[in-house]
């Protein structure tokens, strides 16, 4: 087991060179210039945005460029933003703890909806919960996060008068107040995404259930006499879950990625809204960064899900 | 004959027999206004008088919460690498200039004790010195006292190019010299007859000597101050998250009488200026907001029964359609629109007049910009003793058919107009941004109908404008026939803003397109008239010359002015902003108050 999971990530170190290549290749072919806005201060010479340009290496050739910042990273220096001039760590880490708190509620949400849900439904399908079940769950894949923002806007915070649309991480208030307001402020946010994971993710347990409540030890179960519940939880659902446990692994990454369109449209301060603003104002380092650490994750919680494979179905080994 | 009588009035005024605003009166009758009038008098002697304050509050607190709501969040703190108007505005809450401009263009004093003027011994006569009074027992957030060192210091620190500034280009041509600990001398290299740069308005804000100085240079990124500014500002800092919040609280010992009035402020960024506009004027849940550039149909629906209204300053941003007078589509020596080269429609001068005429400012108005914007003839809108009243502009779809059918160009069997094999076909490219597409739209459809065949082309903002030698879609190399957008005008003040056409600056390959006459227009007249107002010390002359710049470029047509813009911004019914069209928004803040409600 530690020898496989040792093996793992030696693998995993050449993938991320790999990625951290294309990455950077794609980032440094991208057009456009941290320093545009200058361009249009008539306050400003030309020659003052040239001039940064090459005091922050913009003008190196590409691949002097990602033997820096590779040799940077590996010293654990993640680099520096050009445009709020601070370490790239420190605007990650500022903006890690709002991103967790929001997309992992969220994420929790979405299970907390989609397992009952999908169990009940399998066990019995085409009866009226599965299908308004289904219904609701076609809805909310189909309708964009966006979509759904602005509609909680228009009739909670506008309409109703009921919530807040803006996200503060500095809430005045002590005590349980605080706690009141941080709950209050993250509802719509956590609904829209919550909602828009829940919706696939049921999709998802209802039919890893059916392939599984048909099987054959399903049944046996069943003939010894046991009920229904713990068929379905200790029996079924444990098997049903391997395809499921992997969706959300893959999702992991994403609790700290954040969620760009959402995190924009309530402002929420957290690493995906960080993402867009420094791809628009071409903050290199910053994107650099957070994409990178995206890809750890991914590899890293790829990882994870086979570990957990193996706990949850001994017949799965891993060598 | 108006000099004569000028010279009159204003010896008049300085003997008494005449008062300021009889003075002002009378000049308004000549079609200058009371900034121009009191800026004359400045230059004959007379002190300019500073701008007059509307702050009604009595007492300093008690305001409550300030909210605003930037929807770019400022991402650095430091004024001296602020790269766009957010981080300055972000900074200018803590950091203080020694002046600033109130909404009509007159100077308001910050940090300074006194408007320089020739009769105080502030402005030297000839104009290659200006000399600073400070104001007396201002003190930095942390107790320290606020001296000449620290101006000098600000001087030196940013014309140093390792610290890699974005206002070097202020300070590289000046000296500034300390005087005794409350003054300083500013020296200039030739007669400047604007002094008010260095050292003015948000921009140019003041950081503290004693917790720079040892980051002066290369080590500028380390100093722990970028983040946490210690300034002498209306408002202490108490946290900052770039692109997310600063918070700040008020300063009990600040420098100004009774202000500030509010006891707290928080600046809050993210999100886009439609739900900015939404969170001031519907909801409530912010008391500003700023750069509300949104539809006026959409503001005017918020409005209704909202809990705020927009506000509007004027300055002199004017969106215009530059016309390239090379020609994009030939390469000389590797380089496309090259200064050797002629643009081959542009060059008959029916065609430029042709196009002025099928952009019809009026339906741009009504459909786009509403109360954000008004019609203008003049590419120099501003401030107002400035703009020429000699031009006019028309829309006449008719009148330009007319124009280019008298010269020659015939419409083709394909309903484009042709001359000599060449058809009139335009490339039209903009950035990316809603009202600019739609002003696009309006226009290529005017000229369709004259038989001009125009192409759209849109560029993502972050392109259009990037100083980036190798891409090809920038403003500066401006590989399309026409380009529409514009320059923000930082300061109540056309110098900068004309010189940039003179032809010594034409962007060329050889100076990697940093020359800032991106038209690429070359008229020795033009370059005549502006040399001569920068060396110019009579204002009243030295407007003129800049009227007649402005005249030249709209005779020759080289920009046609699509729409005199207004800044926009949401307020709160309650609360009292002050507003520059020549600042920046936080620029006036310690006058800033909350009217009761009652």
């Amino acid at each position: 087991m530690s020898q496989y999971v040792l093996r793992r990530l030696l693998i995993a170190i050449p993938s991320l060179l790999g990625i951290s290549l294309v990455l950077f290749i794609v980032l440094a072919l991208a057009p456009g210039d941290p320093f545009s806005e200058l361009a249009t201060n008539p306050n400003v010479p030309p020659e003052v945005a040239a001039a940064l340009r090459t005091k922050f290496g913009l003008d190196d050739p590409i691949y002097l460029r990602y033997l820096h910042w590779i040799t940077a990273m590996l010293q654990g220096d993640w680099g520096f933003s050009f445009v709020s001039r601070m370490n790239v760590d420190t605007l990650i880490l500022q903006r890690l703890p709002t991103t967790l708190y929001v997309i992992g509620s969220a994420q929790l949400l979405a299970l907390m909806i989609a397992i009952p849900v999908g169990v009940y439904a399998a066990t019995k399908p085409y009866s009226i919960f599965d299908q308004i079940a289904n219904t609701l769950a076609f809805i909310g894949f189909s309708l964009p996060t966006f979509f759904t923002g602005l509609l909680f806007i228009l009739l909670f915070s506008i309409t109703l008068d009921w919530l807040p649309f803006v996200y503060t991480t500095d809430i005045k208030a002590t005590g349980f107040r605080w706690v009141i307001e941080q709950v209050r402020q993250a509802i719509m946010p956590v609904m829209v995404l919550g909602l828009f994971q829940a919706a696939s993710m049921t999709r998802f347990v209802r039919s890893a259930m059916l392939d599984v409540i048909r099987l054959d030890y399903v049944t046996t179960a069943r003939a010894k006499g046991l009920g229904q519940a713990r068929v379905i939880v200790k029996h079924a659902m444990r098997n049903a879950l391997i395809p499921v446990v992997t969706l959300v692994a893959l999702q992991m990454p994403a609790v700290f990625g954040g969620a760009i369109v959402t995190e924009q449209i309530f402002r929420i301060p957290g690493i995906g809204s960080l993402l867009i603003s420094s791809i628009l104002s071409n903050d290199t380092p910053v994107v650099m960064a957070v994409t990178f650490v995206f890809a750890c994750l991914v590899v890293l919680f790829n990882l994870i899900a086979d570990v957990l494979y193996g706990w949850l179905d001994p017949r799965i080994s891993l060598r | 004959m108006l000099d004569n009588e000028l010279r009159t009035m204003i010896d008049e005024v300085k003997d008494g027999r005449m008062d300021r605003r009889g003075f002002v009166q009378r000049m308004l009758a000549f079609g200058l206004t009371a900034p121009m009038a009191t800026q004359i008098l400045a230059i004959g002697g007379v002190a300019m008088a500073e701008g007059p304050s509307v702050y009604k509050p009595t007492k300093r607190g008690g305001g409550g919460a300030l909210k605003l709501l930037w929807w770019q969040g400022p991402t650095l703190l430091n004024p001296h690498f602020a790269t766009g108007t957010k981080d300055q505005d972000g900074s200018r809450l803590f950091y203080e200039p020694l002046a600033c401009w109130d909404p009509d263009g007159n100077m308001k004093l910050v940090l300074a004790a006194e408007i320089p003027s020739i009769q105080n011994g502030g402005l030297a006569a000839d104009g290659t010195s200006v000399t600073w009074k400070l104001k007396p027992g201002v003190k930095w957030h942390d107790g320290k006292p606020f001296t000449a060192d620290d101006v000098v210091f600000n001087w030196e620190y940013a014309r140093d190019p390792a610290t890699a500034t974005v206002t070097i280009g202020v300070h590289r041509d000046i000296t500034v010299e300390k005087v005794d600990d409350l003054t300083v001398r500013i020296l200039f290299k030739k007669p400047t007859p604007f002094w008010a740069d260095a050292f003015v308005g948000a921009p140019q804000s003041i950081i503290p000597k004693h917790l720079f100085a040892e980051y002066k240079g290369a080590k500028s990124r380390e100093a722990p101050n970028n983040l946490s500014p210690v300034g002498t500002g209306p408002y202490k800092f108490v946290e900052f998250k770039p692109g997310d919040v600063i918070r700040g609280e008020i300063n009990p010992d600040y420098h100004m009488p009774n202000r500030p009035h509010f006891d707290t402020i928080e600046m809050k960024g993210g999100g886009d200026a439609v739900s900015a506009a939404r969170a001031v004027i519907q909801t409530g849940e912010y008391d500003f907001g700023w750069n509300i550039q949104v539809e006026d149909d959409v503001l005017l629906r918020l409005e209704k029964g909202g809990k705020g209204k927009t506000v509007y300053a004027v300055g002199g941003d004017t969106e215009f359609i530059a016309l390239n007078f090379t020609d994009p589509n030939t390469e000389v020596d590797g380089e496309r629109s090259s200064i050797k080269t002629k643009h081959p429609l542009f060059s008959d001068p029916a065609v430029r007049k042709a196009l002025s005429m099928l952009v019809d400012r009026e339906a741009v108005k009504k459909v786009i910009y509403g109360r954000a914007g008004r019609v203008t003839p003049n590419f120099l809108n501003g401030p107002e003793q400035f703009v020429s009243k000699n031009t006019t502009w028309e829309f006449s779809i008719e009148k330009a058919s007319k124009l280019l059918e008298d010269a020659g160009w015939k419409v083709g069997a394909d309903g484009i107009r042709e001359k000599d094999g060449k058809k009139l076909k335009l490339l039209y490219q903009t950035a990316i941004n809603g009202p600019r597409q739609k002003t696009q739209a309006i226009v290529k459809q005017a000229c369709q109908k004259a038989g001009i065949d125009v192409e759209l082309k849109s560029v993502v903002a972050s392109v259009f404008f990037s100083s980036d030698v190798a891409n090809p879609d920038t403003y500066a190399k401006f590989y399309a026939d026409l380009e529409m957008f514009q320059i923000p005008m930082s300061q109540p003040d056309p110098a900068q803003h004309m010189r940039r056409y003179h032809s010594r600056n034409v962007a060329t390959k050889e100076n990697k397109w940093q020359g800032v006459n991106f038209p690429r227009w070359v008229n020795k007249d033009y370059d005549a008239t502006v040399d001569a107002a920068e060396a110019e010390t009579d204002l009243v002359k030295r407007a003129a010359l800049y009227i007649k710049a402005n005249d030249i470029m709209m005779q020759d047509i080289v920009f046609i002015p699509v729409m005199h813009r207004l800044k926009v911004e949401a307020c709160s019914n309650t609360l009292r902003p002050v507003v520059s069209g020549w600042a920046n928004e936080t620029d006036n803040l310690f006058d800033w108050y909350r009217e009761a409600t009652g």
